[in-house]
């Protein structure tokens, strides 16, 4: 916390003024409304310091979105993809469907949902989850791809099956192609999970339009700046996760 | 009605479907009919407006940077790093700070849209013309190209497919946003989702509706785009 606005609200400080202007200083203390009700300031540090525990709880509900939403959405377009990567006829129905459910605003989906599965969590995670299957299927698919035909040719030759194939050679050497989608999807998840507000499932959207503060630019700029250093931090995390398991690629750099 | 669908949540689709062709009574409204078909277009051509706008700024700003860079082979911290930073704005924070710390209208609105649309632009038309196969390059410059020819005849048309998925992931982002611009005083579609008590829960799910089918439209659009850019050469490998 900034050192200044420690010493503003310093008892002794509070005390020395309070002399001059008690009354004032009473309404000040004792109702934090008055720095929300003014609209000069961008960022109200006070207001910031006394109410950060608000933030708790959106932020908890808003990391378990996202993780819900990326681990389903990651579940489902990888067993598309290697079913696609085997029969090559379904790729354009699946890349045509998932490409729908990416393309329809995830506000428009929550609430498109909310006569079949009512107000909720559950809502904003399925409508989440759809969001993220293109994403992570194309990668996939292109990490696939991607994989050099002499590759597979000197598994085949080494004896190994189909399934082998897959599981050994070419799902390893697409990891990072894998990991980049992940990273989109998990970091795209978090900025649109802000919108999950509006199907009632939480999150730091609550801060933003829950409770009538929407022209209050501190809870804006704590929400949204809590929501921006979530998704940095989980891109962190899943690139030290790639290094972690592809050590062939650091030993070729 | 037989079927997996429980009854209720066929009164509420048809309740819509109501909603968005006939007016309809409102709680708040004092005897005025809400909703309608007249109300539907004047919102959708709003919400068109503001969504085209904002891809024409993001386009101009982001389609030049990207091209230059990428010719020129260097920024690719910038062009790269952006297009993922961008990403992790929350677009409800986005919006509310912008009407309550800038101001509202559709200027505002526009900018802070165009705001969300240059990032995967530009990354896109980075990554696109640096894919182009630096040999292609070589042998247009050994033909005697300029490099301005070499941009605009061997390494822009290779790039269309990239450019062009930029381009859609920056509109579905455009055209969603779109939707909460009633919170910066601008009335599209997403006036029926944000004023419930208004529009009512038929009101509500109408919105979604309208807002899901102008997403499609507008991803089908760019798609059949796409397909008349893409040169004939580029559409023999499949992708």
């Amino acid at each position: 916390m900034a050192p200044w606005s420690d010493l503003m609200t310093s008892p002794a400080l509070l005390a020395a003024v309070g002399e001059v202007g008690k009354g004032f200083i009473q309404e000040r203390s004792s109702d934090t409304l008055p720095c929300q009700a003014d609209t000069s300031k961008l960022f109200c540090f006070d207001w910031a310091r006394e109410n950060i525990d608000r933030y708790g709880t959106p932020t908890l509900q808003q990391l378990e979105l996202v993780v819900i939403s990326v681990l389903i959405g990651f579940a489902i377009a990888f067993a598309l993809s290697v079913f696609a990567h085997r029969h090559a006829w379904a790729r354009p129905p699946l890349l045509a469907g998932t490409g729908i459910l990416f393309a329809i605003p995830s506000i428009a989906f929550f609430l498109l949902l909310l006569p079949i599965t009512g107000r909720g969590r559950e809502t904003a995670i399925i409508a989440l989850s759809a969001y993220t299957l293109q994403i992570i299927y194309r990668n996939v698919m292109v990490g696939l791809a991607n994989v050099p035909d002499s590759v597979r040719d000197a598994a085949r030759g080494m004896g190994l099956t189909d399934r082998q194939i897959l599981w050994k050679v070419e799902l390893p050497l697409a990891t990072p192609e894998i990991v980049a989608g992940l990273r989109i999807a998990t970091v795209s998840t978090v900025a649109i999970a802000t919108l999950a507000v509006f199907a009632g499932g939480g999150g730091l959207g609550t801060q933003i339009y829950g409770g009538g503060n929407l022209s209050f630019t501190t809870s804006i700029i704590l929400a949204g700046g809590i929501a921006i250093a979530m998704a940095l931090l989980f891109d962190v995390v899943l690139l030290t996760i790639q290094h972690l398991i592809t050590p062939w690629r650091r030993a070729a750099a | 009605m037989t079927g997996p669908l429980p009854h209720p949540v066929l009164a509420s689709f048809g309740g819509a479907i109501e909603f968005i062709f006939t007016p309809q009574e409102s709680n708040v409204t004092g005897g005025n009919k809400v909703g309608g078909l007249d109300k539907v277009l004047e919102l959708a051509l709003t919400q068109i407006e503001v969504t085209i706008f904002a891809l024409a700024l993001a386009l101009v700003v982001a389609l030049p940077i990207g091209l230059y860079f990428g010719h020129k082979g260097t920024g690719e911290l910038l062009a790269v790093g952006l297009g993922n930073a961008g990403r992790a704005i929350p677009e409800l924070a986005l919006i509310a700070f912008m009407a309550a710390a800038i101001g509202v209208g559709v200027l505002n609105l526009t900018i802070a849209l165009a705001v969300l649309g240059v990032p995967p632009i530009l990354t896109n038309t980075f990554v696109g013309i640096r894919q182009v196969d630096r040999a292609t390059v070589d042998a247009a410059r050994g033909m005697g190209m300029t490099e301005f020819e070499i941009l605009r005849k061997v390494e822009l048309p290779l790039a269309v497919p990239t450019i062009m998925s930029g381009v859609r992931g920056a509109t579905v982002n455009i055209v969603a946003t779109a939707t909460i611009a009633p919170l910066a005083g601008v009335l599209t579609l997403g006036d029926f989702i944000i004023n419930e008590n208004v529009y009512g829960t038929d009101g509500v799910l109408a919105g979604a509706i309208l807002v899901a089918l102008l997403a499609l439209a507008f991803e089908f659009g760019l798609a059949a785009l796409q397909r008349r850019l893409t040169s004939k050469g580029l559409k023999l490998k499949p992708v």
